[in-house]
């Protein structure tokens, strides 16, 4: 009934589909790190848009959207800024949850008010740091400043 | 600051952040239908016509894929979007091998003359189901990935207790094929040292944690090396000293490398210490020559696996077979159902991929391989991305281990190592692998789901009491 040509291709067609099924799931992977390529270099336009829908939620108007651990034992992660307040300790329902010695439990909070951030110390054992100086109030911060908790140093971007 | 306000920006950015749960749904589907396309191959291939289940195997993969994701869709709606696919992928294709195998050989039999049995793909239909009902009550279970950080070392006793079963239960109970490392009750026989792992892996990753900053800063130098104090590698040292000892004890060689390639990785990864690479890699070959030294096994295996063709009728049956299975199938294979993979022994389970090789062909096993490589590249992106040390380490640990397994079995089937009878994940026959393997695939996806999560308002600022007061931004102004 089946030729020897029919298994042949059936045979090709075969590997041909296995194939595809890797190559669609390296383009998902690849959609994927464009896309977090481009909400971290978001584009000035979109962030105007944003601010004319919604006053309250556009990226902070210095064009930073994350928040991202530079030194210490978490380096390299990322956490997104969403106009939701950041969580910095060691507990576990945190944000980011530190993994430091020298880190207090609650330790201290990154929140935004009018497109602006502000880190705020929660009363840590250790204090935390903005460039050189230590936080007693609530601080603006600025990109590229680099935050320092216990031993891990993060920025915004 | 109101609440109100911050609340519908939180609603906002969720519906920003994709889910990609259509995206798994659309690959798990995939799957099923090239596991479908698999069996009607091996059916027209082998017999000219197709039969009426043909669409089982198919039907399973489904199934399961689909019940899996709603449990994601329900209670990981941020998980990873292509573990699923891969292992469901790979449990079906698993299926579909196996199966074709049980029609391979029941031909070999009434050639011979003798009738066999052919029950192995329906038992591993079976052991695929109780593996989705621990898949899925680990995801129900597990609600945060933290909290096993509390349990470690219960998980770490259990997992000694589980991996010294078979060493001190009677051999009746305990052997098979002459590994004493099953636990045989009730007709149903389980090897424990693949649960046992899981549970060694998250013992190991919460320990590391907690002493990450001892491990790391504290102890002597010797001779430019740091090396840790004593107590505070104690218990890590015990749990090693056993768990190599038992598997020592009962000739397992592959699940003994892996233990120690686990332990070695995470200690490196805690304290990004090169020293704990050498002083491991060191222990490994010191390890290496003991027992090539005192066991006959591992000698016996590393002869057969430098003269394979001097032993072409004995001891080296199994892996020349394998290696002519593997020839055969060239660049791109005999096609499904066309090969002679049933000649090597037991092939559904320790040489699943040579069967692979022969009927799929070069191509095909690297697009097979390929999918692994997915698989544990999603892994080590979740614990980049995962916010907590704990889940980086659990994760960091699992999808090492998934990797170094993959790698011990792809070298030995294809003679780059000496064989060590570890099972291929997913693919192979064998209940409790793939049972460990759907609870190790729960764990991950829950992790995946805490890293891909958009961070949202911590609960401790409504509900302790001692906790920080509101933010006063305003006035501080």
């Amino acid at each position: 009934m089946t030729s020897p040509l029919a298994i042949q291709l059936m045979r090709f067609a075969f590997l041909v589909l296995l194939w595809l099924f890797v190559w669609g799931m390296v383009r998902v992977i690849r959609g994927e790190l464009q896309s977090s390529g481009a909400r971290q270099v978001q584009s000035v336009p979109k962030a105007r848009r944003a601010r004319k829908a919604v006053p309250d939620s556009r990226p902070s108007r210095n064009g930073v959207s994350q928040l991202v651990v530079t030194e210490g034992s978490l380096a390299g992660t990322h956490v997104a800024l969403t106009g939701k307040p950041i969580l910095v300790g060691r507990a576990n329902d945190s944000t980011l949850v530190l993994t430091d010695d020298y880190a207090s439990t609650r330790h201290a909070r990154i929140s935004e008010t009018n497109g602006v951030w502000y880190l705020e110390d929660l009363g840590s054992t250790n204090g935390t740091y903005v460039g050189q100086s230590k936080v007693d109030r609530p601080v603006p911060l600025e990109a590229g400043v680099a935050i320092r908790i216990g031993r891990t140093v993060m920025e915004l971007r | 600051m109101s609440t109100a306000v911050r609340s519908r920006s939180a609603g906002r950015s969720d519906r920003r952040l994709p889910t990609r749960r259509s995206t798994e749904l659309l690959y798990v589907v995939m799957a099923a239908i090239i596991v479908g396309c698999a069996e009607a191959i091996v059916e027209i291939t082998r017999d000219n016509k197709v039969s009426s289940h043909v669409a089982t195997y198919a039907a399973v993969t489904l199934a399961i894929g689909v019940i899996a994701h709603i449990a994601i869709r329900r209670t990981a709606r941020y998980a990873d979007p292509l573990m699923l696919p891969c292992a469901v992928f790979l449990v079906g294709l698993g299926l579909v091998m196996i199966h074709r195998l049980d029609l391979g050989l029941a031909q070999q039999a009434s050639e011979q003359g003798g009738t066999y049995a052919g029950v192995a793909a329906a038992s591993q239909v079976v052991w695929a189901f109780i593996g989705l009902v621990v898949f899925l009550t680990v995801l129900l279970v597990v609600r945060d990935h933290r909290v096993l950080q509390r349990y470690a070392y219960t998980l770490a006793l259990i997992g000694l207790f589980l991996l010294l079963m078979p060493a001190v239960l009677p051999a009746r109970f305990s052997e098979v094929n002459g590994a004493r490392i099953w636990i045989r009750v009730a007709g149903f026989s389980i090897q424990p040292g693949e649960i046992s792992k899981i549970c060694l892996t998250i013992f190991a990753a919460a320990y590391l944690v907690s002493k990450r900053d001892v491990l790391s800063l504290a102890g002597r130098r010797v001779l430019g090396v740091d090396l840790p104090r004593g107590r505070d590698l104690g218990p890590l040292l015990l749990a090693w000293l056993v768990s190599i000892g038992v598997l020592v004890r009962d000739h397992d060689l592959g699940t003994s490398l892996m233990f120690f390639g686990l332990f070695v990785v995470l200690l490196y990864v805690a304290t990004e210490r090169v020293s704990w690479v050498i002083i491991g890699v060191l222990l490994f070959i010191g390890g290496c020559y003991i027992s090539y030294q005192f066991f006959g096994t591992v000698k016996e295996r590393v002869n057969v696996w430098l003269h394979v063709f001097a032993y072409l009728q004995d001891q080296g049956y199994q892996m020349s077979q394998s290696l002519f299975g593997l020839g055969t199938g060239g660049l791109f294979g005999a096609g499904l159902g066309g090969g002679r993979p049933e000649l090597v022994p037991v092939a559904k389970s320790d040489f699943i991929l040579s069967s692979f090789g022969e009927e799929l062909g070069l191509f095909g096993l690297v697009a097979i391989l390929a999918v692994y490589v997915i698989f544990i590249s999603r892994g080590f992106a979740t614990s980049l991305a995962v916010r907590d040390s704990f889940g980086k380490m659990l994760v960091t640990g699992m999808a090492f281990s998934f990797g170094l397994q993959l790698f011990v079995v792809a070298g030995g089937v294809s003679r780059l190592l000496p064989e060590t009878g570890l099972t291929t994940p997913f693919l192979s026959y064998g209940g409790s692998s793939l049972v460990a393997n759907f609870g190790l695939l729960a764990l991950l996806i829950r992790v995946s789901d805490a890293a891909r999560r958009p961070p949202t308002t911590p609960p401790s600022e409504v509900t302790t009491d001692s906790g920080p007061v509101p933010i006063t931004v305003d006035g501080a102004q």
